[in-house]
């Protein structure tokens, strides 16, 4: 287990905030790591930033992600891995579609991929104060796009809908995508209808990291060691896939968004 | 072509290597995939009566050459795995129900479910580390294993194999007294109670603080288990601990284990473990002329 010192908080929103703490490991686009808070829990985080510095974005949603929140710079948090596999980029024109907070996990990818390609990038939340990295996409190169669904800003309606219209107007040779599954099972039809590839990236609770526990089964995959990043067509068949999740006792749930 | 099928009493394998339990075991789907990737029989997570979230995390981390872990049971209770075994039990190789409980009341609910639900045999979980009131609380007196296994036999009609901790002074006893109350095999080893601590958190990983210690570095613990069972008590041994290579599984197979489980060697070998193991022991014993795993079970013994 690896402790570092969080170097830096920055608040990114009402309900995010994200940490910023040394690195002294590798990973690649797409990866997660576990963070513990010591005497609290542990859970997976996608990696929002790589490099000498790591960060990660965290949404305030329960017990862990509020004490986590509730950190300061210096204090200690714990990191396993980097864990899982990550986006494989192909073609030279892409489409990226984040939902919500799922654009943290794809801001790497976008910053490795602007170098060399042409890439635009539709980020949608509920409203303008919950559009994420809006300023750090503009800063990368990528081409911007912002849909919110009370139509606070960019195009009113949902992030997918906004991806519907670039489709019809680009050319794009592959679409990255992580956010609510109903909005990725949209984004992987509309990959059908446009002939057009699509990887998404995939979340369930975690207890190993490393593909051992089958805490994260989604049907036969293990999203933490198979995935977390997979090709469109093989989550969209699954039973799982947009309708059941895994509670901690294992037992099959209906999947609740934004959870 | 050499012949790699074994059985553990009445239990009929394609192979000697089994998913142990608390590794992909909770899922049906994972466990067909098991079963698809080689192995020769799955057990499932041990299930008890009711649900259980187990213990918060962190609950695995990785040691060098060794896993830690204390999940604590986590389980969805045996009438929300009836849908998983309904799934689980189409594969095409046996399916072993895990089980645990407090007593031998719970015990015997819990296997005759399994029996209903379509499994092959049960393991009793008689040795998790990390779980109060249960596992190795109860399964480090022999005279319980006695106790449970009896109840157990007496009520169902599909082999039953204990699986015993390692965490006594003479696991020899507890494999006595599995005999004695009439299974069918042991299995040996669960995990060995260990902690690990953060010197810069200053508290221990593992929040409830003492796991069971699995793979690699607990390979020796486990194959002088099995040697010391099968020189004491005439009944048959699964052998479990560290286990990820064919050579690794020879070394139980040669203390006298008729099949082996793998889990934590899940971990570096993906489920694909179960294949290359199979393989490894093929090319050993044919590198050595022999034409069947039967020649080589327990030949440590003989020399």
């Amino acid at each position: 287990m690896l402790i570092r010192k969080i170097e830096k908080i920055v608040t990114e929103s009402h309900h995010t905030k994200s940490f910023y703490f040394k690195g002294g490991f590798d990973a690649n686009p797409g990866q997660f790591v576990m963070i513990w808070i010591p005497g609290v829990d542990e859970i997976p985080m996608g990696l929002s930033t790589i490099g000498e510095t790591m960060g990660i974005t965290v949404h305030s949603v329960g017990v862990a992600t509020e004490k986590l929140h509730s950190f300061n710079e210096g204090d200690k948090i714990g990191i396993r891995g980097p864990y899982g596999n990550s986006f494989d980029i192909q073609g030279s024109k892409l489409l990226v579609i984040a939902g919500g907070t799922g654009i943290a996990s794809l801001m790497p990818v976008v910053e490795v991929a602007v170098k060399d390609r042409d890439v635009d990038v539709a980020i949608g939340a509920l409203t303008k104060e919950e559009l994420l990295f809006a300023r750090r996409v503009e800063d990368s190169g990528a081409n911007l796009k912002l849909a919110t669904d009370d139509g606070s800003e960019g195009f009113h309606g949902f992030v997918s809908d906004l991806a519907g219209d670039l489709l019809s107007e680009g050319d794009y040779d592959q679409m990255l995508t992580c956010g609510p599954e109903a909005m990725m099972k949209k984004v992987i039809e509309l990959g059908r209808e446009h002939n057009v590839r699509t990887q998404v990236s995939m979340e369930r609770f975690m207890r190993c990291g490393i593909g051992v526990c089958g805490s994260c089964a989604f049907d036969g995959l293990r999203i933490c060691a198979d995935g977390p990043v997979f090709d469109g067509e093989e989550v969209y068949g699954k039973g799982d896939f947009n309708k059941h999740r895994r509670d901690p006792a294992g037992k099959r749930t209906p999947l609740i968004p934004n959870l | 072509m050499v012949d790699l099928s074994t059985s553990v009493g009445k239990l009929q394998l394609r192979n000697p290597t089994m998913l142990a339990s608390g590794v992909l075991g909770e899922t049906a789907e994972l466990l067909l995939r098991v079963a698809d990737s080689g192995a020769g029989a799955v057990v499932t997570k041990s299930i008890g009566l009711e649900p259980r979230e187990g213990h918060p995390n962190p609950t695995v981390i990785e040691m060098e050459h060794a896993l830690l872990n204390a999940v604590g049971l986590a389980n969805p209770g045996i009438e929300a795995f009836k849908e998983e075994m309904e799934v689980a039990t189409k594969g095409a190789v046996p399916v072993i129900g895990s089980i645990f409980g407090k007593n031998v009341d719970e015990f015997t609910k819990l296997a005759v479910k399994m029996e209903e639900f379509g499994a092959t045999a049960v393991e009793l979980n008689l040795s998790c580390p990390h779980a109060e009131g249960l596992g190795h609380e109860i399964g480090a007196d022999p005279k319980n294993v006695e106790e449970i296994t009896k109840g157990v036999k007496g009520s169902v009609s599909i082999p039953v194999f204990p699986k015993l901790t390692p965490n006594v002074k003479d696991i020899v006893e507890l494999a006595d007294a599995a005999a004695k109350g009439g299974a069918d095999g042991v299995v040996a080893i669960n995990t060995v109670r260990a902690m690990a601590i953060s010197p810069e958190a200053g508290m221990p990983i593992l929040a409830n603080k003492i796991g069971g210690l699995s793979g690699t570095a607990i390979r020796p613990i486990g194959v002088r288990c099995v040697y010391e069972i099968w020189e004491e008590v005439p009944i048959p041994v699964i052998g479990v601990g560290g286990i990820s290579t064919g050579m690794d599984a020879l070394e139980y197979l040669m203390a006298g284990a008729s099949a082996v489980q793998i889990g934590s060697g899940v971990w570096i070998g993906g489920p694909e473990v179960f294949a290359s193991v199979c393989k490894e022991i093929e090319e050993f014993l044919e590198r050595n002329g022999h034409s069947s795993l039967n020649d080589v079970l327990g030949a440590a013994h003989s020399c």
